[in-house]
């Protein structure tokens, strides 16, 4: 290599048949006294008839000079790149090296070979042995004979399940999902109030298994959990058994792949999955929150591994969740409730609205306490084969959750303590009044499951709701 | 070179992983004394018994198959069981 820039750098590989047909082309550039570096991906000694060969086997070269196509010639000007072409045409050639003919016994054009440094994987790879990719997290050295899971696991990262080992390349790949700065504060997160990165959220979504295309949610996720109307700290320590239920809304749900219909809330979807365990990890991790610490629920549930889910927006003659609670129906968002854990609701007799409602509202009239009014509140997991039966009666969602109200409403005298031989229930003083099971909004209704089966979910939720605890909250989810 | 990995916490803690809290005092709580099967550990093992039993602390005695391998799962699993703290006797 000369130690005076060269007019030009042409980047080859030695795999490449275009590389290996322009070869006397450069030789005949050489002789004609072109000043030429040439940098090979992965033969040194290639091209062996030609004097000025790099080694480019690390791609540094060629991960710095934006290589994507084999060859590629860069004219430069006092070690500024003036203009490039990439492949084998003769008449770009020509121009940039200012010949009149140039081996003439080749053919006119042959298009060149993807560039090694820019194949599977390759990219960060390269960004982080040469880039200026500065991530601020603590470098955690494992011990050569340790296994990578099991000091996961030693290291307390882990909810119990294995996770993936948040190596720097995973970390990086996982930050190519968002446009954010790895750098931003989202928030402090409970219950060691400390403050949480968009790197920080990569490197637990790395953990839980997400793809990069998921962080968007995650990180909207972590942002709607630091709202304050949800109470997260309070929700991490109840000794009730609630944790963080997600519902996915809007165009991402389906550009990520989520559930939204056969098992929307069961096992084998990776981004349900994946997305609602690595928020609760982002808060075992960063916030410290773990079980047996500051998390004092009493029987838990196992939704706090992971609770996630898309809603069913596919011919709803309904509003969906979002547009509800006041979002375009564009527009991708992530809600959070504070929820239990599933009960299944099964009514395969009705086939009028009215009688439907019934149903739901004597199963309803459980979540908490039978006795309990105004406390809880509570999701609706509608399949479809229930919905139709609204949606055939032409039933609105208002409609059937002002019915759902009216038929929980109890008179106080039936619910307080001590009437039915049940020392639990409402205090004395809503003896005259009548009392809705759930507060006006505690009671939510959205669409999910597969299409069969005239059946639904109620998702109870924390007996500290409303303003005493956390309310459901929405985040929109942007890049 | 070994892999690395990002600390996915807050970082309050120190990187390198820590060992259990140690016991503030032994009364009250029973020790293990666990015999790797080196030749003499026995002799070490038994005046650390008396010596511990004059203080009032309960003992237990456990012992290696074979000094070459590391203890039985049933063996680690029946000290942590029966245990608040344990001794490993090296001798020769």
């Amino acid at each position: 290599m000369t130690n005076s820039p060269s007019d030009y750098i042409v980047v080859l590989k030695k795999d490449c048949p275009t590389c290996a047909l322009v070869e006397p082309a450069l030789a005949e550039l050489e002789a004609a006294g072109r000043s030429i570096q040439i940098w090979t991906q992965d033969d040194p000694d290639f091209p062996s008839t030609l004097a000025n060969v790099g080694d480019d086997t690390n791609l540094e070269q060629s991960w710095r000079l934006d290589i994507e196509t084999v060859p590629t010639v860069i004219r430069m000007n006092q070690e500024r790149e003036v203009e490039r072409t990439v492949g084998w045409d003769r008449t770009q050639w020509l121009r940039l090296f200012e010949v009149d003919q140039l081996a003439e016994d080749l053919p006119a054009f042959r298009p060149g070979c993807g560039s090694m440094s820019v194949g599977p994987g390759m990219a960060e790879t390269l960004a982080l042995r040469f880039g200026d990719i500065d991530l601020a997290s603590r470098r955690i050295e494992i011990a050569e004979l340790e296994d990578p899971m099991e000091s996961c696991f030693e290291r307390g990262w882990s909810d119990g399940l294995p996770v993936v080992p948040p190596t720097e390349i995973r970390v990086v790949r996982m930050l190519a999902g968002t446009t954010r700065d790895p750098k931003e504060v989202l928030g402090l997160i409970p219950p060691d109030l400390q403050p949480c990165t968009i790197e920080k959220v990569a490197i637990n979504a790395v953990m839980a298994g997400c793809k990069p295309e998921y962080l968007p949610v995650v990180i909207a996720a972590v942002e709607a959990c630091l709202i304050e109307e949800f109470c997260m700290h309070g929700l991490l320590a109840t000794t009730w058994f609630s944790g963080p239920m997600l519902i996915v809304n809007g165009p991402i749900a389906k550009a990520i792949g989520m559930n939204s219909g056969t098992n929307a809330l069961g096992q084998g979807n990776r981004a349900n999955a994946t997305i609602g365990r690595a928020l609760q990890l982002v808060i075992r991790n960063v916030g410290g929150g773990k079980p047996g610490g500051v998390d004092r629920s009493t029987i838990g549930n196992p939704g706090k591994y992971t609770f996630c889910f898309a809603e069913d927006e596919d011919n709803s003659c309904w509003e969906s969740l979002a547009v509800q609670r006041g979002f375009d129906k564009d527009a991708s968002t992530v809600s959070l409730f504070a929820a239990d854990g599933v009960q299944g609701m099964a009514d395969q007799k009705s086939r009028d609205p009215e009688s439907l409602c019934r149903s739901f509202a004597a199963s309803l009239l459980s979540v908490g306490h039978p006795k309990f009014a105004m406390v809880s509140d509570a999701f609706i997991v509608i399949a479809p084969e229930h919905q139709r039966i609204f949606s055939d009666a032409q039933w609105s969602k208002k409609q059937v959750l002002d019915k759902i109200s009216e038929f929980t409403t109890r008179p106080g005298s039936d619910i307080i303590g001590g009437v039915d031989g049940i020392a639990e229930g409402m205090p004395e003083y809503v003896k005259d009044m009548d009392l809705p099971k759930f507060k006006p909004g505690g009671l939510n209704i959205v669409r999910a499951g597969g299409t069969a089966g005239l059946f639904s979910a109620i998702v109870g939720g924390w007996l500290a709701s409303g303003d005493m605890g956390s309310s459901p909250v929405t985040k929109e989810i942007k890049s | 070179m070994n892999e690395v990995f990002l600390d996915p916490t807050a970082e309050l803690n120190p990187s390198a992983k820590s060992i259990l809290p140690r016991l503030a005092s032994l009364e009250g709580k029973t020790l293990g004394l666990l015999d790797i099967n080196k030749p003499r550990g026995d002799v070490l093992l038994d005046r650390l018994e008396t010596l511990f039993t004059e203080q009032g602390v309960m003992v237990k005695r456990y012992a290696k198959p074979t000094m070459t391998r590391v203890a039985p799962l049933e063996v680690k699993q029946q000290i942590a069981q029966e245990c608040d703290a344990v001794v490993e006797a090296l001798a020769d």
